[in-house]
């Protein structure tokens, strides 16, 4: 009997100390994934911390140096840090942190010497006023600067650890941290700066807050569900819920989403006028039946219906069991790309299960005028493209370029070997506006 | 692997003979469904379209299913020198007859590369294909006897599969090729480029339908197999344009300067997304979340431009209650 007991204690004692050593083995392998993750977090803001540094001292030559060819290579070094230091930003667990302006000066200064950098120092030096704000952003830039390394100092002495931010953002705890206090200085610093608005053309609408109108009656919710159930040809026994946006939404909408037996959809409706503006239906395709050109069909008598009667289609694409087909607005021999219209076409049956028309409906109601005139002849704007792009084809069509302006343009498309380009040149002064690889497949790797 | 194939291959390789033997007088017309094969499109035709035009020298590229812009050009250019009044890119009856009487299309063994997943060409003339010149009657070319058992095994051969393998290999102990193969192994690896030994055509059986797919300007597909993932990590259970609203989150973020410019930076931003931080995003996404993703790419944005969500029920900060919301899909409230 007592032998039996000792073995049972030796078996226990056994197991216990087997326990003791495994739970040592994991904490030790923890510690050792926690520090590695730590040691990202460390690089990518010690990392910061000198960008923005370097940053401020390139501004401060760009300041006191003379000739355009110096300032062109500094000020591209600036784009440089810039987005270095952005790459930094992202690596850190901020996402929580109001820490956007400062990513949005950041960028904004990037910008900045991005433009000042290709437009040829040379014949168009900078001016007075871009001195006059290089100064400013070499002050916040230094604000910036210091605050980093002050908080770069309390992590480096107090052993501040990421980590225990990371958490502490994570699960919402008072935040009484010094490196979230440090950056939430820097945020409010940068807040402040308004430097960029407007002086360097950095329009509001490329920031995306363009203001839009719609006209048309304004529709209650009962009205909307009255359009979608038509529009839709929705059965009494439909679900269809009916919400509206909030404030965040660039134009008032409703929005429906409705299940039938077969399938669910969404669509999107104006408040005024009740456009429907955008909507998809997703049911279990089966495998294609129709072609692409049959779907294209479809597409076009969909937006026919739609009293679309001016788009032409620009891009059709088979994926798999759908066909997507993107058209845009065409008006005198002119395409308007801004003004896109895509749509989906389920090539099994042909039913088109979903359409956006947001950009043309947008467009259509904002653009003040369509009346663009070419000054360069067809035949010229072969001219400003590379000699060796075989040009086959060409045509008229309005872009929006980097500047986010809208530009008359001749659209070639063309070859080199076997590649395809599509250049869009400006059809009053040839400039080149932009140029792309056209790839639309790729290998499946296996 | 190759066994189960075998014996449908030589099914179709008597199929073949016969058929070739009872049709000889008449031209091989059948091939090319009824459907007008436009630009964008994938598919058989596609593979018959790229690999007839490949015959006759207008297309060099990779035959691989999908009408590329290549193809594009390709197909204008036989339009226009085949005097086709419509020189549109539009494969339709004409074009279609026309490349049928002008050209040889030998399905299985185009069929056959494309699942063994190698590089090939399909040129009329210089390859075992038809090393005849005369394009009307190449499969007299098979009957004769003398120098056309060269050909006719060759024509055979490839419909089978095996045959570029087994001639480049076991060419010496095999005793099936004849003295007069002895240079056409040879063409035809040099003609094909075809030249990886065993494994990784054994590898590579999943090629089923041609080599490519189509994808949006800019993607691969492994980034839209990584939003796939994301989507699906935080959208399970949501309503299908929840899923859509939150792939169009993240490519609304790359083009805010805000954001990290690239995919998988916004994706694995640290606390951007709580299923990526807590490792669910490596899960295998479903079917639906990838058509979420294609959605948003192709331009559907039911978040209404919105470069955050998040979920009300679980949502720890301030902050991001005090920022303009535009809606709510499901559980999560996209805004601004």
């Amino acid at each position: 009997m007592g032998a039996l007991r000792w073995i049972v204690y030796i078996v226990l004692l056994v197991g216990v100390i087997g326990a003791l050593i495994w739970g040592y083995q994991e904490q030790q392998e923890k510690n050792a994934v926690l520090v590695k993750a730590e040691n990202n977090y460390q690089r990518a803001f010690h990392d910061l911390s000198y960008r923005v540094d370097t940053l401020n001292e390139k501004i401060d030559t760009v300041l006191a140096m003379n000739a355009p060819d110096n300032v062109s290579p500094q000020m591209t070094d600036i784009w440089k840090i810039t987005s270095e230091a952005k790459a930094d930003v992202s690596q850190l667990p901020l996402t929580l942190v109001p820490f956007n302006k400062t990513e949005e000066f950041l960028n904004n200064i990037g910008e900045f010497a991005y433009r000042t950098s290709i437009r040829g120092l040379d014949d168009d030096p900078l001016s007075d006023d871009e001195i006059e704000m290089l100064g400013q952003l070499s002050d916040q830039s230094n604000e910036i600067r210091r605050d980093l390394r002050t908080i770069q100092h309390e992590v480096l002495s107090d052993g501040v650890r990421w980590m225990d931010v990371e958490v502490m953002l994570a699960t919402n705890e008072p935040r009484e941290d010094s490196i979230i206090n440090g950056l939430q200085t820097v945020e409010s610093n940068a807040e402040s700066y308004d430097t960029f608005d407007e002086e360097v053309g950095l329009s509001a609408a490329e920031r995306g807050d363009r203001e839009i109108e719609i006209e048309g009656e304004e529709q209650t919710e009962e009205e909307v569900r009255e359009i979608i159930h038509d529009y839709f040809e929705l059965g009494d026994e439909s679900e269809l819920v009916i919400t509206e946006t909030g404030e965040g939404s660039v134009i008032p909408m409703y929005n429906a989403s409705f299940d039938t037996e077969e399938l669910h959809g969404y669509a999107e409706i104006t408040r005024e006028g009740g456009h429907v503006l955008s909507y998809l239906l997703s049911r279990d395709l089966d495998d294609a039946n129709i072609s692409l050109h049959d779907g294209m069909n479809e597409a076009e008598q969909l937006l026919d219906d739609l009293d679309f009667d001016d788009v032409e289609m620009v891009e059709s694409i088979q994926y798999d069991k759908v066909g997507v087909y993107e058209f845009v607005h065409e008006h005198d021999d002119i395409l308007f790309y801004p003004d896109g219209i895509q749509v989906k076409v389920a090539l099994d049956n042909g039913d088109i299960i979903g359409l956006t028309a947001k950009d043309y409906v947008f467009n259509e109601q904002t653009r003040a005028d369509r009346e663009f005139e070419p000054t360069l002849e067809e035949v010229e704007a072969e001219e400003h493209v590379n000699q060796s792009l075989d040009v086959r084809e060409q045509r008229l069509a309005v872009i929006e370029n980097d500047l986010g302006e809208e530009v008359l343009t001749y659209e070639l498309l063309g070859t080199i070997d076997a590649t395809t380009y599509r250049v869009f040149i400006n059809a009053e002064d040839g400039f080149e506006e932009r140029v792309e690889r056209l790839k639309q497949s790729e290998e499946v790797y296996s | 692997m190759r066994r189960k194939h075998l014996l449908p291959k030589i099914l179709l390789l008597i199929a073949l003979i016969v058929g070739v033997v009872t049709v000889i007088p008449e031209q091989p017309s059948e091939g090319f469904s009824e459907q007008i094969i436009q630009k964008g499109a994938t598919g058989d035709d596609v593979v018959e379209l790229q690999s007839r035009l490949q015959y006759i020298g207008f297309f060099d590229g990779t035959i691989d299913g999908v009408y590329s812009w290549e193809t594009y050009w390709a197909v204008r250019n036989f339009q226009e020198e085949f005097g086709l009044e419509e020189v549109d890119g539009l494969v339709g009856e004409k074009t279609k007859e026309m490349l049928v009487r002008a050209t040889e299309y030998d399905e299985g063994w185009v069929r056959e590369q494309l699942n063994q997943g190698r590089d090939f060409t399909h040129y009329g003339g210089q390859e075992r294909q038809t090393p005849s010149e005369d394009e009307q009657a190449p499969q007299e070319g098979e009957q004769a006897p003398p120098e056309g058992e060269a050909p006719q095994e060759g024509e055979q051969a490839p419909p089978e599969g095996e045959a570029p393998q087994e001639e480049q290999e076991p060419v010496p102990e095999d005793g099936e090729p004849a003295p007069g193969e002895a240079q056409q192994p040879e063409e035809g690896e040099g003609a094909e480029g075809d030249v990886p030994e065993e494994p990784p055509q054994e590898e590579a059986p999943e090629g089923e339908q041609g080599e490519a797919v189509n994808v949006p300007g800019g993607f691969s597909q492994n980034d839209i197999q990584l939003m796939a993932q994301a989507v699906y990590a935080e959208g399970r259970g949501e309503p299908y344009n929840g899923q859509v609203a939150i792939a169009a989150v993240i490519l609304n973020r790359i083009e805010d300067p805000e954001f990290p410019d690239t995919i998988s930076g916004i994706i694995f931003e640290p606390l951007a997304f709580e299923a990526v931080d807590d490792g669910q995003i490596y899960m295998e996404p479903d079917e639906q979340a990838r058509e979420a993703v294609m959605d948003a790419i192709n331009g559907w944005d039911p978040s209404g431009g919105a470069t955050y969500y998040f979920n009300p029920d679980t949502a720890t900060s301030d902050w991001i209650w005090s920022r303009p919301q535009i809606k709510r899909i499901g559980k999560h409230i996209f805004m601004n």
